[in-house]
Parts: structure tokens; sequence; C-alpha cells
């Protein structure tokens, strides 16, 4: 009687054993906002191309270090200067079973060039592309352009039969109220698809099984909650309900960090905050004074007025990197032999009365409130360490909708004000192009030059960088530029900012600068 | 009385106008939505293009004009950010902010009038005292940071509820409805005692001064000079006739419970119309903001009229002719 039952509590410990489930593997996490639509197109958003990038994949992607793989192209050449041949990876598949061929990346190319279409950058330079075979594809660009592939990361790529089928065939027009099926749809080669979704409130993701890819994940199910509130967002993980979110506020970095089974991944992120400054007008707008930002000497004091070390301790809170250029020095190594102005109020007091202003002079002074980390502290810091040297800074900190339409043009509504940029290629080229380069109104260069400085050798250089393919040239090129640039501070660099990812002790992901999140990276143990 | 009706209803379509006109007035001046739209580096015909293309160039007035109109037809534009209907939008985090402001309001009525009838038959005891000084916290804390205490006490300490969300919900209909689930059923907890609390608090002090001065008026005298017990007296002669106030407040606060869960729903990241406000704000989503405010306005009237009429018919006060009674004089 005994024996029996040791007997069948044995076999039934076997049989449950034997039958055991593998563990499902289910991830959550959070980010303030959610992806409010699906369509590539459709949007030009940092974190929905980057949520989107998980889904659909481009002919190129980045690994964690941001260097270009090949993804959906598996090699490319340049055939002749004004000529790309890429191959197409063979045996891909969307999430639909459609194959993934030549006609996809013709048509996706096409619908990235339409008027509705929020990303026609990516096909900047490109005048025709031109089906091969089907799989071989060629892109003929207007000028040499060595670096095509910089911002196709997140060019997705999709399926012409489907969205032909569907309604998606173009983007989303806001005007005529036609919705397109892209929107609420998606249908991409990626590693996860979406299998339920809530706009605002959840979308859950299962893997890709026919994915071309070895998954570096262990995920069976996917599950993001935007969590717009800071401060439930950092209970929700602290509480466990989810494993991983991010931005984690600077203030509660400490909090997660101590908390038991919870910590903060920190990094450098690429965004560059910067103080830029009216260098056009003849008098401070709105004022019939001077206008001090266009004699050099003013601009260095005001450099030197300002102590990025106690920025970075004091509000920062240590998650910051001072920078000397207008990039990160992770996407421009050779820019880390400039070195930034040292913080010297004396200096700066002294070239302020070499100037002509001893007794220093009064100054708007415009930064917004909700876009950077910590930017309206950052600005208040600085308005103390001006007055010290004789600056008197009236601060007005704005939300970003309505800064964004002052400082920029046609308005121009500043005297100096705190903006930041992170160039979409990961290139210095953006940056010069866009931020340094002679504002032209016929080709929109220099547009966000807002200050409209101008050096003919910078314009000179920022066109022969945007078609020399030598890297060894190039490179000295960009240095030349910058050099030029930090000489006659035409900005004042402050700092990169840092990312800071909060999750679960048992979660492993990796970080990227720019981020994105890759939750196909993730596992969970 | 059909008369009254129809002429408030008219009354109400003019409060929408005037809402409207009014929001449309200020929507120069909350920002630029084209910015919010397009990317970081966006050339400048892409955006003149945008522009142009939304309408946004034309004077206010011509902007106005044509929103009344598609707004007449019920058509209410598609959001900037969502590039989908205003309509579906709001139809999917309705019935949220709905069963989040009725939740509050039965929580406040529940708690608050027993607890004021309570303070006001035993004002001078121990635990009167108590309830009501704690009951000032109700009043003096921001919604956001009782909210706040709340997820981390609950949440993260004890672990009871969630933090954040609505949990499962069933759809029927067009309606989704977070009662029928048990994480529906928790998730509703924290976010509608912190909506009420401050309801909780007027209702708790409004019935108690009632009640107080109810107790000290001749009638009650008399139904205790009758020989009607205690209980006859509190609850069947003195509480009805505080309870009007009570209604007539309940009903108009109400209002603003749908209207102004904005925090609440943002701290609890409820899915509601408010919080999709908020966004739109940051956003500058004018259609959804145009949109929104316009339905609160009509809810607003809507609520009122019913409060009138609720007023009407529990009063036979009002219910007389006056015509006839001034003819007597």
């Amino acid at each position: 009687m005994y024996k029996a039952l040791v007997g069948v509590v044995s076999a039934a410990l076997l049989v449950s054993a034997a039958t055991l489930p593998v563990a499902a593997k289910e991830f959550k996490w959070a980010f303030q906002t959610d992806t409010t639509h699906l369509d590539p197109h459709g949007h030009n958003v940092t974190f929905s191309a980057g949520f989107l990038g998980n889904i659909y994949e481009g002919l190129v992607r980045r690994n964690e270090k941001l260097e270009i793989e090949p993804a959906l192209a598996t090699k490319w050449e340049l055939v002749s200067p004004k000529v790309w041949r890429f191959h197409l990876r063979k045996g891909v598949k969307f999430h639909n079973g459609n194959d993934f061929t030549a006609d996809d990346v013709v048509f996706t190319a096409a619908r990235t060039l339409h008027e509705d279409s929020l990303v026609k950058r990516r096909m900047a330079t490109v005048d025709k592309v031109v089906k091969i075979d089907d799989h071989t594809v060629e892109f003929h660009t207007s000028v040499p352009n060595p670096i095509l592939t910089a911002e196709w990361e997140n060019w997705h790529m999709m399926d012409k039969e489907w969205a032909e089928k569907n309604g998606a065939a173009s983007p989303t027009n806001l005007n005529k109220g036609i919705e397109s099926f892209a929107g609420r749809n998606a249908n991409g080669t990626g590693p996860f698809k979406i299998v339920e979704r809530t706009v605002d409130v959840k979308t859950v993701l299962v893997p890709n099984p026919d994915w071309w890819d070895k998954p570096v994940h262990n995920l069976t199910k996917v599950i993001m909650t935007p969590i717009t509130q800071d401060a439930t967002r950092v209970a929700a993980l602290l509480s466990g309900e989810i494993d991983m979110m991010y931005p984690v506020p600077v203030q509660d970095i400490n909090r997660v960090n101590a908390n038991n089974g919870t910590s903060v991944t920190v990094g450098p992120e690429l965004r560059t905050i910067f103080l830029l400054m009216d260098q056009l007008r003849d008098n401070l707008l709105g004022t019939d004074a001077k206008n001090p930002y266009k004699d050099i000497k003013v601009r260095q004091a005001v450099y030197h007025a300002i102590n990025i070390e106690a920025i970075k301790k004091k509000i920062m809170r240590g998650l910051s990197d001072p920078s000397s250029i207008m990039i990160s020095p992770k996407l421009f190594p050779k820019g880390n032999s400039i070195k930034r102005l040292a913080y010297d109020p004396a200096k700066a007091k002294a070239l302020l009365a070499e100037a002509g202003y001893p007794n220093g002079f009064t100054t708007r002074f415009d930064c917004p409130n909700d876009r950077y980390v910590n930017d309206e502290q950052i600005c208040q810091a600085i308005v103390s360490m001006w007055a010290k040297v004789g600056i008197k800074a009236n601060l007005t900190a704005q939300p970003k909708a309505k800064y964004f339409a002052q400082i920029g043009r046609p308005n121009r509504d500043f005297h100096i004000g705190l903006l930041g940029w992170t160039p979409g290629s990961f290139d210095s080229h953006n940056v010069l192009s866009n931020l340094h380069v002679t504002w032209n109104e016929k080709t929109s260069q220099g547009r966000f030059n807002y200050g409209d400085f101008s050096n003919a050798r910078v314009d000179e250089l920022t066109e022969m960088i945007l078609v020399e393919t030598d890297a060894a040239k190039r490179d000295a090129m960009i240095l030349e530029a910058y050099t030029i640039t930090t000489d006659n501070v035409f900005y004042v660099p402050l700092h990169q900012q840092a990312l800071a990812w909060g999750k679960r002790d048992n979660i492993e992901m990796r970080q990227r600068a720019d981020n994105q999140f890759r939750f196909f990276w993730v596992r969970v143990n | 009385m059909i008369a009254f009706v129809i002429r408030r209803l008219g009354q109400s379509m003019l409060v929408m106008f005037f809402v409207a006109l009014t929001a449309f007035g200020m929507f120069q001046y909350i920002g630029d939505p084209v910015n919010q739209m397009v990317a970081e580096d966006a050339t400048e015909q892409e955006v003149e293009l945008l522009r142009e293309k939304l309408g946004l160039n034309d004077p206010p007035v011509i902007q106005f004009f044509h929103f009344a109109v598609k707004a007449a037809q019920g058509d209410f534009g598609f959001s900037y950010q969502h590039k989908r209907p205003v309509a579906d939008m709001i139809s999917e985090s309705m019935p949220a902010t709905i069963e989040l402001a009725t939740t509050s309001a039965i929580f406040a009525l529940l708690v608050g009038v027993p607890l004021g009838v309570y303070t006001g038959l035993r004002r001078y005891g121990f635990a009167s005292k108590m309830v009501m000084t704690i009951s000032l916290i109700g009043i003096s804390l921001p919604t956001f940071l009782i909210g706040i205490l709340f997820i981390y006490l609950f949440a993260v300490i004890l672990g009871w509820l969630p933090s954040f969300g609505r949990g499962d919900v069933v759809h029927i209909g067009t309606w989704s409805t977070g009662f029928l689930t048990v994480t529906g059923i928790k998730a509703i907890i924290l976010p509608a005692i912190t909506l009420g609390l401050f309801q909780m608090t007027l209702i708790l002090r409004l019935v108690r001064s009632e009640m107080l001065e109810v107790l000290r008026t001749d009638y009650i005298k008399f139904a205790r000079a009758r020989g009607l017990n205690n209980r006859a007296v509190h609850f069947g002669h003195a509480l009805k006739n505080t309870l009007v106030p009570v209604i007539t407040i309940t009903g108009l606060q109400l209002g603003s419970l749908i209207a102004f869960a904005i925090i609440t729903e943002t701290v609890f990241q409820w899915p509601g119309m408010g919080r999709q406000f908020l966004q739109a704000i940051q956003e500058v989503d004018i259609p959804f903001m145009s949109a929104y405010l316009v339905l609160i306005a009509f809810f607003f009237v809507i609520i009122n009229l019913v409060v009138d009429l609720l007023y009407y018919v529990v009063d036979p006060r009002l219910r007389i002719d006056r015509t006839k009674v001034a003819g007597h004089g």
C-alpha cells in the first residue's frame, strides 16, 4: 500500500516534469509616450521609429555601438560615383508570408517620396531607384553620396502587395480625412509582430518565427504600456509591474538603484546641448542696444563665464559629458583634440571690458522647459553664472510647442537661447549643413542656423564633405570646419546628455546611445 | 415644462458655440502644431506645405467657420498626431472617464453621506472630531500628491493594487467596461478614491452642516414631542431634507469630475479623455482640443439641465403654478 502510494506520487511527478512547458518569458516595458500610429512613413519621431524598428527593418541596421551592418541587404557597392548597387537578402518573408523582393524596395522608395510622407529625407540625393532583378536594386544619386545608408536603419521596407491590397499605398492624408491602413496595422519583416494594440494603453507583440536572423532574445511575449507621469513610471518599475522602463528621471536614479531588484543603466546620449546667439541683427531684438553677440570677445566671455562642471555635478547629477564640439565625440573621435574654453569668470569680465561692456549688458535668455533633460534648470544656473560677470539675463522658459515656433524661422525671436541637436545620420555633415552653413532659402541649407552667422570657408568645406569618399580626407575637412566654428565661438556647446534606462535585475539588454530601444536584444533570466 | 427643456437645449447650443469660439481664439497662443508633426530637421518647404494643407494659414475666423460647419455634421476631423478621426479617439476613451467619474461620485456619496450624518448627530464626539480633521486633508492636499502617495503605499510598498492602467476591459458594443474583470476592479479603486476625495469631503461637510441646521428646526422638535424615536426623526424626516442641496452639489460636481479628471488620469495612466486632452495640449493637436472642449461644454449643460429638472421634481414647492398663487395674492 505504501509502496503503491510512492509509486503513484513519483509517476505523477515524472509526468508533470516531462510535460512541464518551457517557461513563458514575458517582457513588460514602458516609455513616456506611445507610438501614435504604425505607419513607417507617417512620422519622424525617434521613439516611434525605434519601436517600429522591432517590427519593420531597413536595408541596413546598426548594432549597439551604432555601426552599420547588413540587414535586408547583404552587400552593397558603388558601381560608379553616383550609382549604388544593393544585393538583397534571399528568403526573407513579411509577417503575412509574402516574399521580400526588389519590387518592395522600389515601392517603399516611391511611398517615401509621396507628398504625405514625413520621411522624404531618407531619399535625399536619390534620383532614381531601379530594379535590376528580384534581388538587386540600384540607387542613382544626383551627387556622389558616401553616406547614403546613414539614415537607412529606420527606412522601413513595406510589402507592396499588402499595401496596395489594403489601402496603405500612401500615408494618411490628414486633410482629406483618408486614413491609411498602415496607421493601425503593421506588416514588416522584423523579429516581432503585433498581436494586440490599443493606442496609448497597451501593445502586445510576439516573436516572428520565420525571421531570417538568429534571435538573441529569449522572449515569448512583449507588452508595451506607455506611462506618461514620471513618478508613476518609477513606481511601476519598483513594484515589479513592469520589467523595464525609460527614461528614468535624473532625481530617481539613486532610488531605483537602491531598490532591491532594480537598477539603472546609464550611458552617453548623442544629443548635444548648446547655446545659440543672434549674430545677424545690429541691435538686440526689441531694444535700441547694440547687439553684443556680434563681437567675438563677447561670445568668448559668455563661454568663459559658464562653469560646466558645476552644471554637470549639481544639475545633471553627473549625467552629462561636457562637450567642446557640436557633435558627440563618439560620432567624431578626432573632435577630442579640440578643447573647451576654460571656466574663467575673471577672463570673461576682462573680455567684456575690452569689447566695450565694462559693466556687462542686459539680455533676454530663452529656453524650453519640457524638451531636454533639466533644460530649465540649466538655464537658471547659467543666469546666475552670468550675473557674476555682469551679464544680466532675463530668463523665459516655455513649453517646446511655443519655444520652437518662437525661435525658428521666420520669427527668430531671441537674443540668446538654448537648443539641442542629434544628427539623424550620426554624421557630422548633418550638423554642419543644418547648423553651421549660411542660411539659403532655396536649398534649405543652414535652416537651423537661427543665429545666422556666416563663414565662407565653412560653407565651402561642408559642400566638399558631402561628396568626399575618402574617409581620411573627409575627417580632416570635418576637423577643419569644427576648428573654424569653435575658434569663432559661433555656438557655446555645453554637453551631451546621458541616458538612463531602468530595469529589473533579471533582465539583460543593450543600450543604444541614440535612445532607441531594440527589445529583440533583451533576455529574461 | 417642455418649453423649459427646449429653451435650455437652445441655450446649450449657444454655450457650445461660444466655448468653441473662445477656444479657437486661444489656439494661436498655444504653439505651432506643424512643428510637433514634422521631423526636427524638416525643410522649410515641407513645413509650409503642411501648414497650407491643414488650412493653418487661413485667418482664425475662417478656420473656425470650417470647424463649425464640419462639427455641425458630426465630423471633428483627424487628430494631427494620431492621424485618425477625433470622434473615434473620444468614443474609445470616453467610457474610461465616465466610469471613473461615476465611481468617484458614488464613493463620495457612499462615504460622505453616512459620515456627514454621523458627525452631525454626534458632533461633540471624539470620533467626529477625528473625522473632521482628517477630512481637511482631503481638501488641502492636491489630487496629484494624493494619487502619488496612494501609488507608493498600495502598489510599491504593499503591492495590493496596480499602480497604473485600467486592467483588462470587456467590450460591450462600443462601450468598454472595467467592472467585469478582477484586474479592472482593482485598477479603478485608487483613481476613484483619489478623484473622489475632494467630493467626499465636500459632501461630508455639507451633510453635517445641513443636519445640524435641520435638527434645530421646529418640525423636528414637534416630531420628537410626538414621541417618534430617534431613528424615525433622523432618517425619516431630517435626512430627506438635507439631501436636496446634496443632490444639487453632486450633480454640478459630476460635471467637473468628468472635466477635471485630467490630473488623476495622468497620474494613474488612466486611458480617459482627460489624459488625451493634456497630451493634445502639449502636442498642439488642435482638432482634438476643439472637440474635447465642445464636448465638455455639452456635458456641463446637460448635467445642469438634469439637476434643475430633478430639483423641480424633488421640491413640491416649485411645482405649484406661480401665477395662480400670485393671483390669489
